[in-house]
């Protein structure tokens, strides 16, 4: 019979016992509810050992690709080590500030020297400690490689301690420490055709940058569109970059989005859910990547799965943009 | 005889039957407020255990499950208008799924079944 192996702890499964009964039956307290694999109450993460097909159906690509699966169904084939999800969030590594450079009048670009471990997707987070013990989440703009350092855009936010500190100490050299990565909202390669609606504000733009451009690189060909919004027009950043791969990639749509005045050239003026609804009337098949103020993620997710979306295909940052980190579960 | 759920095609047939469910749903106003609330994301995994229950799939839920699931809705003022809606939800997300009308009545039977603990009475 296979092995399974929880934090330090390794149970011998019984024949046809799903790894949810064994955690029970050796007294690990793991949360439960349907126990018929449709509630999600329980999900866990392999750390090895491959999950059964049935203990991943219906779970989103993204969790799927990082061995997300439902421990209530899953009768392993082989050994397993299988985690909480809360449990990536304990790494803690140190590394060093190359610089810190202004976006616009409220939000700086932070590029970090990546560390060797520190293996993320495009997209996802990261946990930023700040010397007095404070940690917040920011999301990562910038591409795996050997050579492109990690990029996170803070925005000021006032009388946050965290953020004020990146704005006006942090600086070139300094050595800070970072942990995660964590989050579900990233590209999923292997279905290139599939069009991609990526919505954001503020700050909210750095993981939907990192995973336009991982889209890009891996040779994503259905429609992109990214909208950005702001208030006005001085808040939008990356305009020139994001105009320049509209140029240079045919299936990609760059919608600047400013509120209550005009913005650039073939921007739109108005509401960022409006622009939503112009630029994707039918979202059926559409993955929706919403990101920045909570509300309008929700409203878009809601309006999007509306208007056809599938509830699998809507993705978002599960923290509230300089909050302290959540639980990374979904 | 085979049960809704495995007529539909079990596990991964449920995903486009929440889709069709839950948009059904928010989509009215008389009950959508309920959902307000909840994370979409989440909720769509509730949901899903709904269905999964519904349809005569495995599940473990108890008459007490579903007191304690819905306690705080009772508190808000849910009714049995309320479930009424909720079961026409289902009745017509079932016949969209081109479920024979004696399977669409097991259901709503199943449904009906938890009227009192879904209402805490
Ligand atoms: C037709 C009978 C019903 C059944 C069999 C049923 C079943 C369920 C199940 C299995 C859950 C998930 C419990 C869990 O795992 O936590 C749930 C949650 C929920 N139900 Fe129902 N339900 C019914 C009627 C209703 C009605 C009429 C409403 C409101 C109009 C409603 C609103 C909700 C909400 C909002 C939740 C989520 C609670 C939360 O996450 O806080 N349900 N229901």
């Amino acid at each position: 019979m296979p092995a399974l192996k929880h934090n330090g702890l390794t149970v011998e499964l019984l024949a046809g016992e799903t790894v949810l009964e064994a955690l029970l039956r050796v007294g690990v307290n793991a949360p439960s509810s349907c126990r018929s694999g449709a509630c999600q109450t329980c999900l866990m993460r392999v750390e090895s050992g491959l999950p059964t097909a049935k203990s991943q159906e219906g779970l989103k690509d993204t969790l799927r690709a990082q061995g997300y699966f439902l421990p209530c169904v899953c009768v392993p084939d082989g050994d397993l080590v299988a985690a909480f999800p809360d449990a990536d969030a304990v790494q803690r590594v140190p590394t060093r500030v190359i610089d810190v450079t202004p976006l616009n009048a409220d939000i700086v670009r932070v590029r970090l020297a990546a560390p060797e471990r520190f293996v993320y997707l495009a997209g996802q987070f990261l946990h930023l400690h700040h010397p007095g013990g404070a940690v917040r989440s920011y999301s990562l703009a910038s591409l795996p490689s050997a050579v492109e350092p990690l990029e996170i855009h803070v925005r000021l936010i006032p009388g946050g301690q965290v953020s004020q500190w990146v704005h006006s100490e942090l600086g070139a050299g300094d050595h800070v420490d970072i942990g995660g990565p964590a989050g579900s909202c990233f590209y999923v390669p292997g279905e290139p055709e599939r069009s991609m609606l990526l919505v954001g504000t503020g700050s909210g733009l750095a993981p939907l940058f990192g995973i336009l451009r991982d889209a890009l690189n891996q040779g994503h060909s259905g429609r992109i569109v990214l909208i950005h919004g702001s208030l006005v027009a001085a808040g939008l950043y990356l305009v020139e970059e994001a105009t320049a791969l509209s140029r240079s990639h045919s299936n990609f749509r760059y919608v600047p989005t400013v509120l209550n005045e005009d913005g650039p050239n073939g921007s739109f003026r108005g509401q960022i859910i409006d622009a939503v609804t112009q630029e994707v009337p039918n979202p059926k098949g559409w993955r929706v990547y919403a990101c920045g103020h909570p509300e309008m993620v929700k409203a878009v997710k809601r309006q999007m799965f509306l208007a056809g979306a599938s509830l699998k295909d809507l993705y978002s940052d599960p923290f509230i943009i300089g909050s302290p980190p959540a639980v990374a579960s979904d | 005889m085979a049960t809704v759920y495995e007529q539909i095609g079990g596990a991964p047939a449920m995903d486009a039957a929440v889709d069709i469910f839950y948009r059904k749903v928010l989509s009215d106003e008389s009950i959508s407020h309920f959902f307000d609330a909840v994370d979409m994301e989440r909720q769509a995994a509730k949901q899903k255990a709904f269905l999964t229950m519904a349809f005569g799939g495995p599940n473990t839920y108890t008459g007490k499950d579903m007191r304690t699931a819905h306690a705080h809705l009772v508190a808000r003022g849910l009714n049995d208008d309320h479930f009424n809606a909720v079961a026409g939800h289902l009745k017509s997300t079932l016949e969209e799924l081109n479920v024979p009308a004696n399977l669409v009545a097991d259901v709503l039977a199943v449904a009906e079944s938890t009227r009192n603990d879904v209402l805490g009475r």
